[in-house]
């Protein structure tokens, strides 16, 4: 990733413009041809810098308005196995391994499901309950209230700039 | 949110949550697969962002793929100093996503940096800035990430 792709990824971070051509119009703005913008794109998002491009749906507007980080205590030496097969159930958008902080934290595994019901997304976190079984002691589900901020990764100017 | 979605708007919200096409005339290509006008699209997602029905429309960046690095952190926010902290939480760039949560932890954001030795520095700053101890919860592995909602 170059000083020009950085210019790039700044100036389409907030969003394409929605103009029949979008790209041009980047290019125009940071002072690039519409084709080597699109020639950078393509090769960011083959080196996943780039994850994909399109639009950020807003949960609760599609109605899912249950949305909850289900947080599991599991066993270190089945973590790895059970985690993996935690996130291959249809159902989980996103599922981790992370530290236990304890004495207030003690899960290691975290996985979110989204429903449009807490009774949906309670019956879909016991299938997941099911799944590990007596590797598991406790868990939760933390429900979101409120989004905050929804920003995703924004770049600042760089330190010395 | 007063509109209700439509049929199209589902579709659109469907086929485009990735795989936008890198071309000239890309609003002109999806749409044609989705059976609507350029102009049509265009004034379609235009509503769907304006309506807060989709967030953003563009590409959407891996911190690690560049370098950098992300967390998960999360506070205990007393009720009455709840407003305050998310706003000086949210004054920080890095913090690509903060939700509200029910539970005891009940802040939960993302710092996203560029350069990893940022995201240890961020938090140090909001724990200084709130006087509130952070729980920093990285990943140490990932098993899935799918993003795509059904409309």
């Amino acid at each position: 990733m170059d000083a020009v792709d950085r210019r790039l990824i700044e100036a389409t971070q907030g969003g394409l413009p929605l103009v029949p051509e979008p790209y041009r119009a980047v290019g125009e703005a940071i002072g690039l041809e519409g084709e080597e913008v699109e020639r950078r794109l393509r090769r960011l998002l083959s080196e996943g810098v780039v994850r994909r491009i399109g639009l950020v749906p807003n949960h609760y507007a599609l109605g899912y308005r249950a949305n909850g980080m289900a947080v599991w205590d599991v066993a270190d030496d089945k973590v790895g196995e059970l985690g993996r097969r935690v996130g291959a159930l249809e159902f989980v958008t996103h599922c981790y391994r992370r530290p236990r902080r304890l004495p207030n934290w003690p899960y290691n595994l975290f996985s979110m499901v989204h429903g449009k019901s807490r009774q949906e997304v309670e019956e879909k976190v016991a299938r997941i309950a099911t799944l590990l079984g007596s590797a598991c002691g406790a868990h939760e589900v933390l429900y979101s209230e409120k989004i905050l901020k929804k920003t995703g990764l924004r770049l600042g100017p760089r330190e010395g700039e | 949110m007063s509109k209700a979605l439509d049929s199209t708007d589902r579709a659109i919200l469907n086929a485009l949550q990735g795989g936008f096409p890198i071309a000239d005339r890309p609003f002109a290509i999806a749409a044609a697969e989705l059976g609507l006008t350029e102009p049509d699209l265009i004034a379609r997602l235009r509503s769907l962002l304006d309506d807060g029905v989709a967030t953003r429309f563009g590409p959407l960046f891996n911190a690690e793929a560049m370098g950098g690095a992300l967390t998960l952190a999360a506070i205990s926010v007393p009720e009455e100093r709840f407003e305050e902290v998310a706003a000086l939480v949210n004054a920080h760039p890095e913090v690509a996503h903060n939700y509200r949560r029910c539970h005891a932890f009940n802040m939960w954001f993302v710092v996203a940096c560029e350069r990893p030795e940022q995201v240890r520095r961020v938090l140090e700053e909001i724990e200084r800035e709130s006087g509130l101890p952070i729980i920093d919860l990285p990943k140490e592995e990932e098993f899935f990430l799918e993003l795509k909602l059904t409309a």
